[in-house]
């Protein structure tokens, strides 16, 4: 009887707990988008929704939106195609070098922020390149590949190769295979894989803090501003981007859930 | 496969070749990417971590030498802030194992039942990822800062001495890294919860193993590889980062990534910079390596 209270009220009330710890400043942030903030927004002075009707009220807030936007972009389609490609010789193919090839996808992943974000500005100054919007490009993708590739190769190697052959029995081209039956049944990885690109990207700040040069990204951004005082604008672009993004993965969830209630019928 | 049995060895191996020179032009452009943007930039560093300091020339003027008295140098003057880093990083990866393997277990086992609920605090899992991880750091700053509602009153119910703060301490800076890594450990502990067979551990209690046990020697082996992605995933970043340290904590719990940026940045001495990311990159890397062969998951990738 004591071990299955134990079980049962304990786990939930510790579990509660833990989304109390990792909700509370996504609250904090979300309420103080509304505060009547003026310049420096530490003190609530009252409920407002003008930071909402004029998010680039503090143009530089909006600035460094878009260039985050535009970079993360750019970095998700470049690393997802390098990545898919990748994912899909490793699980596919024999060749030789296969364990350097994971050796050099497993390094980036296992070398801390930091150090990216030196080597590559070691390498950007000796070559000099000045740091900006592309250079910010270019690391984001490298940082990238290795989670494109791991989170493809899940979906690849779950593949019934099979179908391939079947395929190739009706006489469809290798291409053809490829793009008619391969590719469609990559798709969801691919989309998860692009998914945890964009947000590495758009979330990133230490490798992009040591590429960016004078171009601010929203992290960036908001990280200079801290010691002078955040515009309340960041928090409604912070608040707007978490309810966007929870309304995408709830209407896939539902969706989802329709679709197996379907099949189950 | 018949029809290369049917004309012969030599189609096969021509096949083979042909085979694999698929692989190569699928590798190559991303292999070549890493190479350039990622193995040349190493190389750059550690050349770099070797220069000298020109003697009486101007702010961050280097010569190529071969100085390997940067190392010692920077391990004599920074000794304290890399045992920080590894001392932070691993109370926040425990602290992250210890919240989100129960938080996961409950979404994995305990709501398995209930998909709608169990999508519903998966997604709130994620959800952090989606507020700029420096607004939430921030966020975290001004909740518990000195004339904040929490310290005041844990302070008028003596929770806390009068003269004690919250920001600015070690404390604060751990509870940062173990807030700001919580879902990359919650998520794949969750990933290999989710496809525990329940079965499983029924045998256990059938056969007369306490929970406790059942858990040690079935659910815990089990579930191995998630804690092992999840540790890497959590210890990793946590020992390179300096925003919780700059934003919560204060010259006293500076940790290495602190001193890169500043070398870097702010006193413009590449040659101590590179020297301590490459011995951090090769710290980090030797602690992966033993803890990946130690908990025998070596084809985690």
């Amino acid at each position: 009887m004591k071990r299955l209270s134990f079980g049962r009220y304990l786990l939930p009330v510790y579990a509660a707990l833990a989304f109390l710890y990792l909700l509370t400043p996504i609250a904090y942030t979300f309420a103080f988008s509304f505060n009547d903030a003026g310049r420096s927004n530490l003190v609530w002075r009252g409920f407002t929704f003008t930071n909402w009707q004029n998010p680039c009220g503090a143009p530089a807030v909006c600035e460094s939106v878009v260039n985050s936007l535009q970079i993360g972009v750019l970095a998700t389609v470049i690393s997802t195609v390098l990545g898919t490609m990748i994912a899909i010789a490793l699980v596919r193919y024999r060749f030789r070098l296969r364990a350097g090839a994971n050796l050099l996808l497993f390094l980036p992943m296992a070398t801390p922020e930091v150090v990216l974000g030196a080597a590559l500005l070691a390498q950007f100054l000796n070559l000099r390149v000045n740091p900006g919007f592309a250079t910010i490009v270019i690391a984001h993708v490298m940082f990238c590949i290795s989670f494109v590739v791991v989170t493809v190769k899940a979906r690849v190697a779950s593949l019934d190769p099979r179908l391939e052959e079947a395929a190739a029995d009706l006489y469809a081209s290798p291409r053809a295979a490829f793009w008619r039956v391969t590719f469609p049944l990559l798709l969801p990885g691919i989309a998860a894989a692009a998914l945890l690109a964009f947000s590495l990207s758009f979330d990133d700040f230490i490798i992009t803090n040591f590429n960016s040069g004078n171009t601010d990204t929203f992290p960036k951004f908001v990280y200079v501003s801290a010691t002078r005082g955040i515009p309340a604008q960041a928090n409604v672009m912070g608040s707007a981007m978490f309810l966007i993004a929870l309304i995408i993965v709830v209407t896939g969830q539902v969706l989802a859930a329709r679709r197996r209630r379907a099949a189950a019928t | 496969m018949t029809a290369a049995l049917v004309v012969g060895h030599g189609t096969e191996v021509a096949g083979a070749r042909r085979r694999s020179r698929t692989a190569w032009l699928l590798l190559a452009p991303g292999l070549l990417y890493l190479f350039v943007f990622f193995v040349a930039p190493v190389a750059v560093l550690l050349l770099t971590s070797l220069f000298e300091r020109v003697p009486g020339g101007p702010v961050g003027a280097t010569r190529p030498a071969f100085a390997v008295s940067n190392y010692v140098d920077a391990v004599v003057a920074y000794a304290p802030q890399f045992g920080r880093s590894f001392l932070y990083a691993f109370i926040a990866t425990v602290l992250a194992l210890a919240i989100g393997y129960p938080l996961a277990y409950v979404i994995g086992v305990r709501c398995r039942t209930r998909p709608l609920l169990q999508g519903v605090l998966l997604v709130l899992v994620i959800a952090p990822f989606f507020t700029s991880f420096i607004l939430r750091t921030i966020a975290w700053k001004q909740i518990l800062a000195d004339d904040s509602v929490v310290v005041s009153v844990l302070k008028t119910v003596s929770l806390l001495p009068d003269d004690a703060r919250l920001t600015a301490t070690p404390v604060a800076v751990v509870a940062g890294l173990t807030y700001n890594f919580l879902p990359f450990m919650t998520l794949p502990v969750y990933a290999s919860l989710e496809r525990l067979d329940l079965r499983l551990v029924e045998a256990g209690g059938d056969l007369y193993a306490t929970p406790i046990s059942t858990f040690r020697h079935v659910t815990l082996p089990l579930t191995m590889p998630g804690i092992v992605s999840g540790s890497l995933l959590t210890f990793i970043p946590a020992a390179g980062d300096y925003v919780n340290s700059a934003l919560l904590g204060n010259a006293g719990t500076s940790m290495v990534g602190n001193v890169i940026d500043s070398r870097f940045f702010r006193v413009v001495d590449y040659p101590t910079a590179a020297a301590l990311s490459v011995i951090l990159m090769a710290a980090v890397l030797l602690l992966v390596a033993w803890y990946v062969r130690r908990s025998g998951t070596e084809d985690l990738l």
